[in-house]
């Protein structure tokens, strides 16, 4: 132990370390979020698709993260009745 | 059979040209016969540090534009006949990468060079994205400092997902090459040491290059490291980096544990 080290500001990499790892937790998370949202995106259009016409600009789907809750909004925009049936 | 390589990190200025230009010459001290490429389109460096920037005829862009055969714009180092430089293009626009473009150069650099070498821009857009997109191995640059080592991980993300490899279903290989290192910061508590970055990142290390004059003074002459000083520290560290990417087993020291009592008791002014 060097003896200067016991005046010496207190080091600063742990804090690097820490506040990196919890930072990357959270971004590799949501990251994978993203993903995930584009992937249900694409899978509910195609099951609506199939019994409504719609574009692909009337699906919207979001994604929030909460530490107790998350919650996943679906807002689907359907044309009017008489030109909604699909071929 | 070729392989391809890139050298990647995200943040800018943590070292990716000089390790590509480091790395590439090391492989071509090795007599393989090596190409370095610059994907970083208006804003090419390479060439300022391999030294031949007066020699740049034609680019990386006037052969996907096929304005230029490839034997024309590559060029052949002065100090090494199996090390070459495929420059980027200073002026164009970088719309003029495209991936088929790419591809096609990629798949003729293919037959005639042992190593391809690409160097990345920085960043996470088009010209980085399609300097990884052939690679069979990943070289992720990084520097012990918080920025540096969020933004690698982001690469790896893409790494993971946007190479033609991981599209297959194949693994990448990744790599991490700690750059700018200096051992008596990191034993002082200043600076992430190498653990601390290898747990973050969890990719295996490739080598550790120490902060150092000589890669600075490498680059103002415009020589490669592993060229210029070939016993430095630096060009030691690329060249057993070098060594590893071509399969052997060699265990990475780290800097400056080679220095004896003295150099550990007058470490601070040393660095």
């Amino acid at each position: 132990m060097n003896i200067f080290r016991f005046f010496a500001k207190e080091s600063s990499a742990p804090a690097a370390r820490d506040r990196l790892q919890v930072l990357l937790a959270h971004e590799r998370a949501s990251v994978g979020d993203n993903d995930l949202v584009s992937k249900l995106r694409e899978e509910i259009l195609a099951v609506i698709a199939k019994h409504v016409k719609v574009g692909d600009d009337q699906v919207n789907v979001k994604m929030d993260r909460g530490d107790q809750v998350s919650t996943l909004a679906v807002d689907i925009e359907i044309p009017l009745e008489k030109d909604a049936r699909a071929a | 059979m070729a392989k391809v390589i890139v050298v990647t990190s995200g943040k800018g200025g943590v070292g990716k040209t000089t390790s590509t230009a480091a790395l590439g010459a090391a492989l071509a001290q090795r007599g393989e016969k090596t190409v370095v490429v610059d994907f970083d389109v208006g804003l090419r460096n390479l060439d300022l540090v391999m030294g031949a920037e007066r020699r740049v005829v034609y680019d990386l862009i006037n052969v996907i534009q096929g304005d230029a055969k490839l034997p024309q714009a590559l060029i052949r180092d002065k100090r090494l006949e199996t090390l070459h430089l495929l420059p980027a293009s200073q002026t164009r626009d970088k719309e003029n990468l495209t991936e088929d473009g790419v591809e096609r150069v990629m798949d003729e650099l293919r037959k005639s060079f042992d190593w391809i070498i690409c160097d990345s821009p920085a960043g996470i857009e088009r010209g980085a994205t399609l300097a990884m997109r052939h690679a069979d191995t990943a070289v992720v640059v990084t520097n012990p400092e918080v920025s540096s080592v969020r933004d690698s991980d982001r690469i790896i993300g893409l790494l993971d997902s946007k190479t033609a490899k991981a599209e297959r279903g194949d693994k990448i290989d990744k790599h991490l090459l700690l750059t700018r290192y200096d051992g008596a910061r990191a034993e002082r508590g200043d600076m992430l040491k190498v653990d601390d970055v290898l747990e973050i990142l969890s990719i295996p290390l490739i080598g550790i290059i120490p902060e150092s004059m000589d890669v600075l003074r490498a680059s103002n002459v415009g020589s490669p490291v592993t060229i210029a000083d070939e016993r430095s520290e630096a060009a030691i560290a690329y060249r057993q980096a070098a060594q590893r990417l071509a399969g052997e087993n060699l265990p990475v020291a780290l800097p400056g544990e080679r220095r004896g009592f003295f150099g550990k008791i007058f470490g601070r002014r040393a660095a």
